[in-house]
């Protein structure tokens, strides 16, 4: 993300941790995955992120548009269970190698 | 249901009659000739779409003067000040310059978080400008004859002309005033948002 100016680096995203699919045990669905969203505990606080944007960002080998960098968008569609984990749908589904 | 609706009583007030009133006289029309020409297959004609957009709907919490935080382009996390919304529903907004870089500009308004900070603007006068202030001019295209194809284009830097640099100052030195008025305001201006760690967005009060 070059800037007009160098050095300042100002961060206006949160940070997520992609947690895997919507499953139940044996069966997935891998349209939505379920993002934990840093600092978010309760279902009640997801209310604020719900339609906000979500980016996965990538590094590949080669340069594609002048970057390394590659991009999958996305929403974060709705909460999921009690404690603030959130369901999100990308434009494409994201890739098993995302989940840590 | 005629009983429900009282008629009958509309009836008996006119005396048993309904009462109407005579069609207004429509203006005469223009006496039409026959066209000369028939097309040979009905042709179909779009049905015209005479329908406006209104600007977009400005949020409560953004009034001329408050200061507004850029989330995305080039200028992303600078506080900066609103001075009103354009015809086409973009926000007219600015550094000032002097002290953050951000001259007038225009932005979206779903790209900004508003404050609650408000800056005294009623020195400020921001009538002259329109959408038609900020279009790109265009570029004339040259005929490009043999030799000029094999030379690299010249590119022309445009210098900002001299006009919108005094547009610049004369919004931006009564707006300088009342913002050196309030104390820590200039700073704060200068200084631009980021999350940091332990931050919240959605505990935020902005």
């Amino acid at each position: 993300m070059v800037k007009g100016r160098q050095g300042e680096r100002v961060r206006l995203y949160v940070r997520g941790t992609i947690l895997g699919y919507k499953r139940s045990k044996s069966n997935q669905y891998e349209n939505t995955s379920l993002i934990q969203i840093e600092g978010v505990n309760t279902k009640e606080e997801v209310a604020w992120y719900c339609g906000k944007r979500m980016a996965y960002i990538y590094k590949a080998k080669i340069k594609s548009d002048g970057t390394r960098y590659r991009c999958i968008w996305g929403k974060v569609t709705r909460s999921h269970g009690n404690s603030g984990v959130v369901r999100a749908k990308f434009k494409s589904n994201l890739p098993p190698k995302s989940m840590v | 249901m005629y009983h429900k609706r009282g008629i009958w009583a509309i009836k008996a007030k006119h005396g048993g009659v309904f009462p109407r009133h005579e069609p207004k006289e429509a203006p005469p029309k223009p006496a039409e000739k026959p066209p000369k020409y028939y097309p040979a297959d009905d042709v179909r004609h779009p049905i015209p779409n005479h329908r406006k957009h209104k600007p977009t709907k400005l949020r409560a919490s953004i009034t001329p003067g408050t200061v507004l935080i850029l989330l995305a382009g080039r200028f992303m996390g600078k506080r900066v000040v609103f001075l009103k919304q354009l015809p086409s529903g973009l926000l007219l907004v600015t550094g000032p310059f002097k002290i953050n870089g951000v001259p007038l500009r225009r932005v979206n308004q779903a790209y900004v978080i508003a404050t609650s900070t408000k800056v005294d603007i009623s020195a400020v006068s921001a009538e002259k400008f329109d959408d038609k202030y900020f279009t790109k001019e265009k570029k004339k295209k040259k005929n490009k004859g043999e030799s000029e194809f094999f030379e690299t284009e010249k590119e022309e830097t445009k210098a900002l002309p001299q006009e919108k640099k005094d547009d610049q100052k004369a919004v931006d030195t009564p707006l300088i005033k009342a913002i050196e008025a309030v104390s820590d305001l200039k700073a704060y201006l200068g200084a631009r948002f980021s999350l940091r760690a332990g931050m919240k967005p959605h505990e935020l009060v902005f």
